[in-house]
């Protein structure tokens, strides 16, 4: 441990040190704390290739993390990190082991109060790196494999979302006219939709990984349904369709709750297995439990006179998991 | 609210040992006499008519007392429900229910094979509706019925239809479950699961989800624990507290070491 501070206060010291170096006749007068210890260059040439070596994994991290085309990127990533890391500890056990002069000292270090004490901590210090050769190399080796670890763990923050330009979340393919097409492929009809089963749907002509473009569509008996009045014409014949993607974390809207006999089970609900939001699909998409905290984007719908569900225009709210800054807006139509 | 569902939850799982079939079921005495729809209605009678309702339109608000025993019944309808559901509740011990309003159980069937047979007639011949279907398991593509079993079913099943919980309701595993079953209970959505028209699931794919189920009652032993197959996450759950022990017991080693 007490070799793990001197060299936590030599580096730190770096700089510092230049100044606080005494001459060597004060040297000669006082008498060194700390034994001599003869250089070590292959040591130190091991250390300065490890750190540099880990610097190397950690920008290969930022690269791999900036270009995305690459496959496999989770192996590479934890490849890349685990490997700076690991060079890293390589690194300092060798300075721990091989380059830092140690003393085994039986009474503790002196309490730093007394400015003559303090000189004594400082010069243990000085006197533990005084094997070093390379003692400006080295720093820099650290500072650069310290540097580039620190980019590397920071960097993954970006992947946090757009923080001033939100209005590409906003962006979704739906708009007034716009038909639904069943997973078959297929215009999905009013009247193939039953109530007690749920179906997804996509818009006509347009990328179905989008991730606002899957709907979840349900029937509803239009009398149970308790819709916020501005709403009232979007779920023609209790059909409903909201948006698949949960407002918590983006998992899809996979499981449907319907009961078989009202009167004495829970009521319908579109739940994420992901968390288990639950969102009532008779008050649009209100959350009923789980983590989600705001509600499930509604699609308002019409019936074409073909019999096909079209949407009536954009969504209720912004698609997708919440970011700061996306909390409750309408996408434009 | 969101504590209260919890707590509901885990009651909820701790239920089924309370919810036990009613003793005995009412059965008429010269049923050897009877014809099979004769027979039907007079179980139909003896034992779903409380909660059906005497004409099978089921009973909507609970005061009313119907039925033999004046249980206050209170259910959904069964006419035009043909004999495909009463086949699957009837079947799987599902029906009769200790008590309305209780999640149906798989349990022991009470009624025997030919009392079934007639029960069945008897609700189909109340109004039209679904017969019972055939999978074909055989013809199913095992490959194909894992995708749709994923995109359908597993999101409370789990992918290895070993069952789970889900808000409101215990999942039941698949394992006792009969081809004939599985197709029936896709179809009609029991409790609250929904139901899958044969737009969205072809009789065809049906076969290939059969035939998926059958597959994961007996998975492939790739050697090491099992768990119960039901997946990574509990898997993970185990290596973490063996390596966790074995972590403890590494620095507790250590630590003597250094004392001594």
């Amino acid at each position: 441990m007490k070799r793990w501070l001197a060299l936590l206060l030599a580096v730190l010291n770096g700089l510092r040190r230049r100044r606080l170096r005494r001459s060597e006749a004060e040297e000669e007068r006082r008498g060194r704390i700390v034994p001599p210890g003869s250089p070590e260059r292959g040591w130190e040439t091991a250390v300065i290739v490890l750190l540099f070596a880990a610097a190397l994994c950690a920008v290969g991290f930022l690269v791999i993390y900036a270009v995305d085309s690459l496959g496999n990127r989770t192996q590479l990533f934890g490849l890349t990190l685990g490997g700076s890391l690991g060079l890293l500890a390589a690194a300092l056990i060798i300075v721990g082991r091989q380059l830092v002069v140690t003393e085994e000292n039986e009474e503790e270090f002196p309490e730093a109060e007394h400015p003559r004490e303090q000189e004594a901590i400082a010069q243990v210090v000085d006197e533990s790196t005084s094997r070093l050769t390379r003692k400006r190399l080295l720093l820099g080796a650290g500072g650069a494999a310290g540097g580039a670890l620190s980019l590397a763990a920071l960097a993954p923050a970006l992947s946090l979302g757009p923080l001033l330009d939100t209005d590409p979340l906003y962006a979704t393919p739906w708009r007034r006219g716009v038909r639904l097409i069943g997973e078959d492929g297929l215009p999905l009809r009013a009247d193939a939709v039953e109530e007690d089963s749920f179906y997804t749907a996509f818009p006509a002509h347009a990328k179905r990984d989008d991730i606002a473009a899957p709907v979840v569509v349900v029937r509803l008996n239009p009398a149970k349904l308790r819709l916020p009045p501005e709403r009232a014409r979007w779920a023609p014949g209790g059909i409903l369709a909201y948006s698949k993607a949960c407002t918590h974390a983006g998992c899809a809207i996979a499981l449907y709750r319907k009961p078989t006999f009202t009167p004495t089970e829970p009521r319908p609900a579109l739940v994420c297995p992901c968390h288990y939001s639950t969102f009532d699909p008779a008050t649009g998409g209100e959350v009923m439990s789980g983590p989600a905290g705001r509600p499930l984007p509604q699609l308002p719908l019409m019936v074409g006179a073909d019999g096909v569900l079209r949407a009536g225009g954009n969504y209720s709210g912004p698609v997708g998991p919440s970011w700061s800054g996306v909390r409750s807006r309408r996408p434009g139509r | 609210m969101r504590r209260l569902a919890l707590t509901a939850a885990l009651l909820s799982v701790a239920a089924p040992a309370a919810a036990q079939p009613p003793a005995g079921v009412q059965r008429p005495s010269n049923e050897a006499a009877l014809s099979q729809l004769q027979l039907g209605a007079a179980l139909y009678a003896g034992n779903c008519s409380s909660c059906h309702g005497v004409d099978g339109r089921g009973i909507q608000n609970a005061g009313q007392s119907n039925g033999s025993q004046d249980v206050r019944g209170l259910g959904p309808a069964v006419r035009g429900t043909g004999a495909q559901a009463p086949d699957f509740y009837l079947r799987t011990g599902y029906m009769p229910l200790g008590q309305p309003g209780e999640q149906p159980e798989r349990s022991r069937p009470l009624f025997r094979d030919n009392e079934i047979r007639a029960m069945v007639a008897y609700i189909a011949s109340l109004g039209g509706g679904p017969a019972i279907p055939s999978p074909q398991p055989q013809r199913g593509n095992l490959h194909e019925g894992m995708r749709l079993f994923a995109s359908h079913c597993s999101g409370c099943h789990q992918i290895a239809a070993r069952g789970g919980v889900v808000t409101g309701a215990r999942v039941p595993p698949l394992q006792a479950a009969t081809p004939v079953q599985i197709a029936e209970a896709v179809r009609i959505g029991p409790y609250l699961m929904p139901k899958f028209s044969e737009r969205e699931i072809t009789p065809k794919e049906l076969d290939s989800i059969v035939r998926y189920v059958g597959f994961v009652r007996h998975p492939p032993d790739r050697g090491g624990w099992g768990i119960g197959n039901v997946g990574p996450v509990p898997e993970g759950l185990v290596t973490w507290l063996l390596a966790a022990a074995v972590l403890l017991a590494t620095c507790m080693a250590i630590g003597r070491r250094l004392e001594r």
